[in-house]
């Protein structure tokens, strides 16, 4: 942070500004003349936190494909079959035992294992052949997009959120003022918040596991050296696996997120599959806090263009994409090399 | 026998340089319209021409300059639009109408001005983030369509683009179609062949195989690899006004993902190692598209499952022979060269 500041006090700056009109426009309730100007406050408060927890949910999914890159060089581009295979799992969970809490589990179990089989019957055959490696999972999600549309039939699911999940939520954010001056409170459903505070801390136990933990640091030496890794007895295929495992497990619990958030259909794999594209290419390949921030920027990108400019909303996030790809290749907090 | 080899070793003309199998080749194709329906000639033959032509343009990238572009296609696209907002089609609130002279030409051009923005963001990475890189380009550009009411007409696109009537030729009569395509195919085959052998193709072979080195030498290597792109956007640019012709429409669907990896698909099942894969791909792809519905019937399934189908054959092709076909016959050609007991090369027999 502080080598961040000195190195460019310009942009630290002009970053900080941002952060302060940001927190002013959050916090404050708005003159008339910006209501007249840019709509209600409402409006900008409710695309703010949609954007904030689609951010939430892309971040589960790319998390899972930067580690999987960043660990193996590994490109999966089956990332977003792993996905709507989760929701297909979680839905049918849910609807046969009325649990939605243990559609999450049993997604993460059921995908894991389909990673695993993709590590050992895939991957560990075509090391280092990237693009093999990209034909081979592009065969494999035509293949299983076609089976799941076969098995699970081409209707959209919603996963429905238990009863105490469901429903708004009163926060703390005034959105406007009423006549009599009385403050209107800002509602916020239940469950989007319950889920980006899940996305947060799973975030955050990903970053405590990968610097505070005997596996993370040889995962993060494996994504450094993986061949002098190797070489010190560490039993990589082993981590490689595992690593593996997670990744797609957490893939499959963004499904059930996915599915609750929004639906799940034929054609969300290579939505979610393209989402997480373009987060991990902005945010810096094989870097978890990148994909965060990369997560975070392509959500609010979103949500504030399908407020604010409805027709090109999806375009906007993909001129970020190359906006970042002509100034910083690496990605925002990519490494170098 | 030694007078022949002696008359090889002096001067070779042209045209004895070419392999026999060209000539056959050739000949087939002059005569097949004679012998076929129409269906095949311009849904079959018109089609695989067209979907070679964008193939090559991604195998020209993809092996001789080591990048695999996912853009081509939604290159081959913007060619179509073009065609359809500057000439004419029946939206013509958009069309402007102009005379087919200046708009094939300009529709050309921007294609190659697309093309080497996309190349100019594209070189910037290398290998796989290539691939998502232009992935992610060409879904941009089909979401544009879609979205775009004013130039790009949204969802429902232009139909009626129909060639222009050169000669009192109708274009898109079976017949002449067939010729048209098969001229431009052949036309772009011969071209990347020449160009690959050219100083620059040979360059830009140099800079896939080692582009530290030709840097060394002083060759810029960012010149070259987007310079790949504009030449490889103008064949795709060649396909896509084709392919809007044979189709007579073109929409955000042409566009889409599955397109582009389908182009994808072909260029690989044929093999990126010579130009002809392409075409090979091509004919086996719409073999399968067109007959796959057929043989799932005939074996007792659905014939919705052709996506399956497709996708099983490619995932077989490139589990066992990265190189596509072209790979399995050279791999038999290997075969059959060696000798069974030491396991030696016997030498090259032609064919």
């Amino acid at each position: 942070m502080r080598d961040f500041a000195n190195r460019y006090p310009v942009w630290t700056g002009v970053l900080a500004l941002l952060v302060v009109i940001l927190l002013w426009l959050i916090f404050a309730i708005w003159p008339p003349g910006l209501v007249d100007a840019v709509g209600s406050k409402k409006i900008f408060l409710s695309a703010l936190f949609n954007g904030i927890t689609l951010g939430g949910l892309y971040f589960l999914v790319a998390s899972g494909f930067t580690l999987i890159f960043g660990l193996m060089r590994n490109v999966n581009l089956a990332h977003g079959t792993l996905y709507l295979l989760g929701g297909y799992v979680g839905f049918h969970t849910a609807d046969k035992t009325g649990s939605w809490l243990l559609a999450f589990p049993v997604a993460f179990v059921v995908v894991g294992i389909c990673g695993v089989l993709l590590q050992v019957l895939v991957f560990r055959r075509m090391e280092g052949q990237d693009l093999r490696q990209t034909l081979v999972t592009i065969g494999i999600s035509i293949v299983v997009a076609d089976l799941m549309l076969w098995g699970f039939g081409g209707d959209f699911f919603n996963i429905s959120p238990p009863s105490w999940l469901s429903g708004p939520v009163e926060t703390f954010f005034v959105s406007s003022v009423r006549r009599s001056g009385e403050l209107v409170y800002l509602k916020y459903p239940m469950v989007r918040i319950v889920i980006f505070v899940a996305a947060v801390v799973v975030g955050v136990a990903m970053w405590l596991a990968l610097n505070k933990t005997r596996i993370g640091m040889m995962i993060r030496a494996g994504v450094d050296d993986r061949d002098m890794l190797s070489a010190t007895g560490a039993r990589i295929q082993i981590v490689f696996i595992g690593v593996f495992a997670f990744g797609a497990g957490l893939a499959g619990i963004a499904g059930v997120v996915g599915g609750t958030f929004q639906s799940i259909a034929p054609g969300e794999d290579t939505r979610f599959l393209l989402a997480s594209l373009v987060v991990v290419i902005v945010g810096g390949m094989g870097s978890i806090p990148g994909a965060a921030l990369g997560a975070l920027l392509i959500g609010l990108a979103e949500q504030f263009g399908s407020v604010y400019f409805p027709t090109y909303a999806v375009v906007l996030t993909f001129l970020i994409m190359v906006v970042v790809l002509a100034f910083r290749p690496e990605g925002l907090l990519g490494q170098q090399k | 026998m030694a007078d022949m080899t002696s008359s090889v070793n002096l001067k070779k003309s042209r045209l004895e340089d070419v392999h026999p199998a060209y000539w056959i080749l050739g000949i087939v194709l002059l005569v097949i319209p004679a012998f076929v329906s129409p269906f095949i000639m311009f849904q079959l033959m018109g089609w695989t021409f067209i979907l070679g032509i964008i193939a090559l343009s991604l195998m020209f990238l993809g092996g001789y300059g080591g990048m695999i572009s996912m853009a081509q296609m939604a290159l081959a696209g913007f060619a179509g639009y073009m065609i359809a907002i500057f000439g004419s089609s029946a939206i013509d609130t958009i069309s402007q109408g102009w005379p087919w002279w200046i708009v094939i030409p300009l529709a050309l051009f921007l294609t190659m001005l697309f093309a080497t923005a996309i190349g100019w963001l594209a070189v910037r990475t290398e290998g796989i983030y290539t691939i998502m890189i232009t992935l992610a380009i060409a879904a941009a550009f089909f979401y544009f369509t879609r979205q775009n009411y004013d130039l790009f007409n949204g969802f429902q696109g232009f139909n009626s683009v129909l060639p222009p009537r050169l000669f009192g030729v109708d274009w898109r009569g079976p017949y002449a179609f067939y010729y048209l395509t098969l001229f431009f195919a052949v036309g772009s085959y011969a071209l990347v062949l020449y160009i690959s052998r050219a100083p620059f193709g040979l360059t830009l072979q140099g800079v896939r195989d080692n582009p530290r080195r030709m840097a060394a030498l002083g060759y810029n290597v960012t010149a070259h690899r987007v310079a790949a792109y504009a030449f490889a956007g103008l064949l795709a640019g060649i396909g896509g006004i084709l392919l809007t012709w044979q189709s007579s429409q073109i929409s955000p669907g042409t566009v889409g993902i599955t397109p582009a990896i389908d182009i994808l698909i072909i260029a690989v099942i044929g093999g990126l190692r010579h130009p002809v894969g392409a075409f090979i791909g091509a004919f086996i792809y719409v073999i399968l598209k067109t007959f796959a519905v057929d043989i799932l019937v005939s074996m007792g399934l659905a014939g919705e499952r052709f996506q399956l189908l497709i996708g099983l054959g490619f995932l077989i092709i490139v589990l066992f022979s990265p190189d596509g076909v072209l790979g399995l016959w050279e791999k038999y050609r290997e075969n059959r060269n060696r000798d069974p007991l030491t396991g030696e090369d016997r030498g090259d027999s032609r064919l």
